[in-house]
C-alpha cells in the first residue's frame, strides 16, 4: 500500500513536471498594418505579454494599447485619443486555445500549423475569433506566429468620413512571440 | 490489494482532475501575475492634453512630436463694437505665420512674424516634467517656455538717438498642465515679461502675471478652451486690461482649426499678456482664428 501510495506521489509529481510546462514571453511583437489607396499605416508593439500553457493548450495575450509605436507622432495621438480611446480601455486581450496542440511536438524542432480560437478583446468588445498560425520549435525555443484580419466595425472603432480614405476598414493584425522564458 | 487499488482509485482521480484545473486556472494565474509586473513597470504617460501647442493666444503644456513641423497661420480681427460698417470687425485684420518644428519629443522650437506692431518672435518649449502613472507617478506636466520678440516698427522719433535693443523684449513662462480626464485639463502659467524699453514713461520695464486656462472637451474632436492672464498690479502698463479668451479647438485629422474670441490683438506673449487694451464689457472683444497643419519631416526613429 506504501508503495502504492509512492507511486502515486511521484506520478503526480512527475507529471507535473513533464507536463505542467507554461512558456511565456513579456516582449513578444504584435503589428498592424493598414493598407489604403491614400496611405499604408503600421505600428508596432514589442512589449505583448503571452502564456502559451503546452498542456492544456492555452493561449493568451495582453498589449497595452499606448505601447503601439507609429512613424508619425500624431497618427500615434489619435489612434490613442480618438480611436481606441486607451485612456478607457489601456489594454488588449486575446484568450484561447490551441485547437490541434497535441499534433506540436515541443520535443522536436520543426514547423506546425495551428488553428486558435478564442475571445479577442478590443476596445473593450470581446469577439469570438479563429486564426491560424505556427509554432516553431527550434532548439527548445517556441516561436509563435499568426496573420490575422480585424474589421474595425466589430470592435466598434469608429473612423469619421474625413479620413475614411487613409484607413482601412479591415486591419492586418501580424503576431510574432518568441515564447523564451518557461515555469 | 486489488481492493486497495479500488479505494485509491477515486483518490487518484480526484488528483488528476485538480491537477488539470489547477493548470487551467494556472494560465490566467500566470497572466495576471505578468500583467501586474509589467503595470507596474511601465510608465502611463498621459497624451493630448490639448488638442494642439496653443490654448488660444498663448502656449498649452503640448509640444509637437520629434520631427514634427507645425505651420501656424493666426487671425485677430476688429473689434465686434466696431459694428455693421466694418462687418464687426471683420474688415480689418492683423495676422501672425509661424512656424513649429519638434527636435526631440520633449524640445520644440518656434519662429513667427506678427502683422501687430511689425515683430518678429522667437521661442523654445522644453518639456521639465510629464505627467504619468505606473513606475513613475508624476501629477503635472511642466514646460518652460522663453520667448524674444523683435518689433520692427519705424521708430516713433527718429531724431532721438535709437538704440537696437531698444526693439527686444523677452517673456518667460513656466506652464504647469494637468489632465484630470479624457477631457478635461487645467493649466497655470506663471509668466515675466522683460521689455528693453518701457512702453511710454513711467510705465514699468516688466510685468509679472499668472495665467489660467483650460479646456472641455465636448466631444473627441473638439473642445472648448478659455485662457486668462491676470497682471499683477505694480507690474502693469496703466491702462491695459487682462487677456481673457474662450474658443473652440475643431480637430480633423492633420489640421487643427481655432476659432476664439478674445479682448487681445497682439499674438506674441508681450502684446496679449502686457499689452491689452479691450474690455470685454464694452463689446471690446475681437473674433479670431488659429490653423494648423503638421507636416512629418524628420524620421521619429
Amino acid at each position: 500500500m506504501k508503495k502504492l501510495l509512492i507511486l502515486f506521489t511521484l506520478f503526480f509529481t512527475g507529471s507535473k513536471t513533464l507536463f505542467a510546462q507554461k512558456y511565456f514571453t513579456k516582449n513578444g511583437n504584435i503589428s498592424f498594418f493598414s493598407k489604403t489607396d491614400m496611405e499604408n499605416i503600421k505600428a508596432d508593439n514589442n512589449q505583448v505579454t503571452s502564456v502559451l500553457n503546452v498542456p492544456t493548450g492555452e493561449l493568451q495575450f495582453s498589449v497595452l494599447i499606448k505601447s503601439f509605436h507609429f512613424e508619425k507622432a500624431l497618427m500615434e495621438e489619435h489612434f490613442n485619443e480618438n480611436y481606441l480611446e486607451s485612456d478607457k480601455y489601456p489594454k488588449s486581450s486575446f484568450k484561447g486555445n490551441i485547437a490541434d496542440i497535441s499534433k506540436v511536438n515541443f520535443t522536436k524542432d520543426g514547423n506546425y500549423p495551428v488553428s486558435v480560437t478564442g475571445d479577442l478583446t478590443i476596445h473593450g468588445i470581446t469577439n469570438k475569433v479563429t486564426a491560424t498560425g505556427n509554432i516553431s520549435v527550434k532548439s527548445g525555443g517556441i516561436t509563435g506566429t499568426s496573420k490575422f484580419i480585424v474589421v474595425l466595425a466589430d470592435y466598434k472603432v469608429s473612423i469619421p468620413k474625413l479620413v475614411a480614405a487613409n484607413i482601412s476598414k479591415t486591419i492586418e493584425i501580424t503576431v510574432n512571440c518568441l515564447y523564451n522564458q518557461k515555469m | 490489494m486489488l481492493k486497495k487499488i479500488t479505494t485509491l482509485l477515486p483518490f487518484f482521480c480526484l488528483c488528476i482532475t485538480s491537477l488539470s484545473m489547477a493548470q487551467k486556472g494556472d494560465t490566467t494565474d500566470l497572466m495576471s501575475r505578468l500583467e501586474k509586473q509589467t503595470d507596474q513597470n511601465t510608465t502611463n504617460y498621459s497624451i493630448a492634453t490639448f488638442k494642439t501647442t496653443r490654448l488660444v493666444n498663448g502656449h498649452s503644456v503640448e509640444n509637437v512630436g520629434k520631427g514634427v513641423m507645425d505651420v501656424k497661420i493666426s487671425h485677430r480681427f476688429g473689434t465686434l463694437n466696431n459694428g455693421a460698417y466694418q462687418l464687426f470687425g471683420l474688415d480689418n485684420a492683423t495676422m501672425r505665420m509661424g512656424i513649429d518644428y519638434g527636435i526631440t519629443s520633449y524640445l520644440m522650437v518656434g519662429i513667427g512674424r506678427s502683422t501687430y506692431q511689425k515683430t518678429f518672435d522667437a521661442f523654445f518649449k522644453i518639456k521639465l516634467l510629464r505627467q504619468s502613472t505606473g513606475k513613475v507617478n508624476m501629477p503635472v506636466t511642466v514646460s518652460y517656455v522663453p520667448t524674444i520678440a523683435l518689433r520692427t516698427l519705424n521708430w516713433e522719433d527718429p531724431n532721438r538717438k535709437n538704440y537696437f535693443s531698444s526693439r527686444i523684449s523677452y517673456s518667460h513662462q513656466l506652464i504647469i498642465g494637468r489632465k484630470f480626464s479624457e477631457g478635461t485639463s487645467l493649466q497655470l502659467m506663471p509668466s515675466f515679461i522683460h521689455r528693453n524699453l518701457a512702453e511710454v514713461t513711467g510705465s514699468p520695464n516688466n510685468t509679472w502675471a499668472l495665467g489660467i486656462g483650460g479646456r472641455q472637451k465636448l466631444s473627441k474632436r473638439i473642445s472648448f478652451n478659455v485662457e486668462y492672464y491676470y497682471q499683477f498690479s505694480g507690474y502693469k502698463i496703466p491702462g491695459t486690461t487682462n487677456s481673457l479668451s474662450a474658443g473652440f479647438d475643431i480637430e480633423t485629422g492633420g489640421h487643427v482649426f481655432q476659432l476664439h474670441f478674445t479682448n487681445s490683438r497682439g499674438m506674441t506673449e508681450k502684446t496679449f499678456i502686457g499689452e491689452t487694451t479691450g474690455k470685454w464689457q464694452d463689446g471690446d472683444v475681437l473674433f479670431g482664428f488659429n490653423i494648423s497643419r503638421v507636416f512629418n519631416i524628420g524620421k521619429r526613429h
